[in-house]
């Protein structure tokens, strides 16, 4: 079978059992829509909300991330589903490239809901402007975040103390992504400078999740081996 | 080439004559250095006395920086040749060790040295931000190495782990670079300053990098037989544990079930 085949096979799987577990939508959401309020609570200013407000909601999509990506790979190891691919001979690549997209799909929806909830909790302005840098920053930054997370979601998984070790190796990684897709939509969003800035943190961005990408498909294998 | 990490059939020693000379060398070193860096060298116009922390500092950093670079170098090693040598890994898991030690002896120095001459422990700046994420990140590498199963699979996750953080640092380094850019204004005093060196000094800061580097010999050839070590115990406790149960499965009675 082509990779890009069973990629696609994995990330339906993985969709279809979200789908029918209904975590993401009972637990993931949840959990972030109570971040972003907590971090009103913490900030507890509205002129201050109002200028972070990007950066919050990156924070809450990486909280969020590593929810969804441990519960991605709670699921496969706990019936040795990942050993059971590899046995069959599947493609390590595509069954990375299959749960990144599962991911990436879910990350883009909960990006904007959360920014929704900007609009109405924090009181953003999205400009018509900026919206080509927000939607390119979205895609870039959802790759990024999802290579990176099922990377090490891999090779966490099966592991004792995983849930632990996931933020400690995860964290320090997309500090760029964090720092770049936050500076981007500010720009695209007007609250620190124009969209014209937003450029070059897009450019981090993308850099990244080529990198990422390209990592991921080499790395998997040897990572998920046992 | 092999590496050879394992010690002589029989030992449950990590020196050797070569160790013990060479740790002898680093100690008389350290006498000198601290002879150097306290005492003969001057104190600096600027910075004063806090100077002398930049013999343990400099040299730290730069230690850092190559401990990881060899805990890199090995891994790839590891990986990409045949034989899979798991030499190769208990360097990069030595080197790394020692690398995180060197690198937490860097910023805490570093921090003391910025509040006596910058007055704040901690600046927002390219250099130190990526610094203290290469400390995390590898600190992140020691714990993958503690993740179990058996040798060749911590092995090869941990040779991945090393080589996508050595993908992983530039992107922050750029990253956090840009960041600091754009965002704040000129540090009191830049770290590396206008401050002309006078020889001594100079030459006190040779002496710590050179002293530096023998501690560094002198501790990964240690922890790696150490960690070579640990692997053979773990194989004869496995062994040791596998007749055991063996000498019990031949005893009548024993093993069979209870009716």
């Amino acid at each position: 079978m082509r990779r890009r085949t069973v990629a696609w096979a994995v990330a339906v799987k993985d969709l279809r059992v979200e789908r029918r577990a209904r975590v993401a939508t009972l637990q993931v959401l949840p959990f972030a829509a109570i971040v972003m309020v907590l971090f009103a609570f913490a900030l507890d200013s509205t002129a201050v909300v109002e200028r972070v407000a990007p950066g919050l909601v990156w924070l809450a999509t990486l909280f969020s991330m590593l929810v969804l990506v441990q519960r991605q790979f709670a699921v496969e190891a706990a019936d040795g589903a990942l050993d059971a691919l590899r046995v069959a001979g599947v493609d390590p690549a595509a069954v990375f490239w299959g749960k990144a997209i599962a991911l990436a799909l879910q990350l883009a929806v909960l990006e904007v809901l959360l920014l929704g909830a900007a609009v109405v909790l924090y009181r953003t302005e999205l400009r018509l402007d900026g919206v080509v840098l927000l939607v390119t920053t979205w895609v870039a930054a959802t790759v990024a975040l999802a290579t990176v997370g099922t990377l090490y979601g891999g090779l966490a998984a099966g592991t004792t103390g995983r849930e632990t070790l996931l933020p400690l190796l995860v964290f320090p990684v997309v500090a760029p992504v964090l720092i770049g897709a936050t500076r981007a939509v500010e720009a695209a969003l007007g609250t620190v400078g124009t969209p014209g800035d937003g450029w070059p943190w897009f450019g981090l961005v993308a850099v990244f999740a080529v990198a990422f990408g390209a990592g991921g498909t080499l790395a998997f294998g040897p990572l998920i081996d046992s | 080439m092999q590496v050879r990490s394992a010690p002589q059939p029989g030992t449950r020693d990590t020196g050797s004559r070569a160790t013990r000379t060479l740790g002898l060398v680093t100690l008389v070193g350290i006498a000198w250095l601290l002879a150097f860096g306290l005492g003969f060298s001057p104190a600096d116009r600027d910075q004063r006395e806090s100077v002398r922390i930049l013999y343990v500092h400099v040299p730290s950093a730069w230690l850092a920086y190559l401990a990881f670079v060899v805990t890199a170098v090995a891994s790839g090693l590891y990986l990409f040749r045949k034989q899979h040598s798991l030499g190769w890994d208990h360097l990069a898991g030595a080197s790394a060790e020692v690398g995180v030690l060197f690198m937490a002896i860097t910023l805490v120095s570093g921090s003391l040295w910025g509040r006596l001459t910058w007055g704040e422990f901690w600046q927002w700046d390219a250099r130190l931000t990526t610094t203290a994420f290469l400390f995390v990140t590898y600190v992140g590498y020691l714990a993958v190495r503690r993740l179990g199963g058996d040798h060749h699979q911590r092995a090869r996750r941990s040779a991945v782990v090393a080589l996508l953080a050595v993908l992983e640092i530039p992107l922050v380094h750029w990253s956090v670079r840009m960041w600091r850019s754009l965002h704040q204004e000129a540090t009191v005093l830049s770290p590396d300053g206008d401050v002309k060196m006078d020889g001594l000094m100079l030459f006190s800061l040779i002496v710590g990098v050179i002293v530096f580097t023998l501690l560094y010999a002198w501790m990964v050839i240690h922890r790696q037989r150490t960690l070579t070590l640990e692997d053979v115990l773990d194989d004869e406790g496995l062994d040791a544990a596998i007749v055991e149960r063996r000498r019990e499965a031949e005893q009548p009675g024993v093993g069979s079930v209870a009716r």
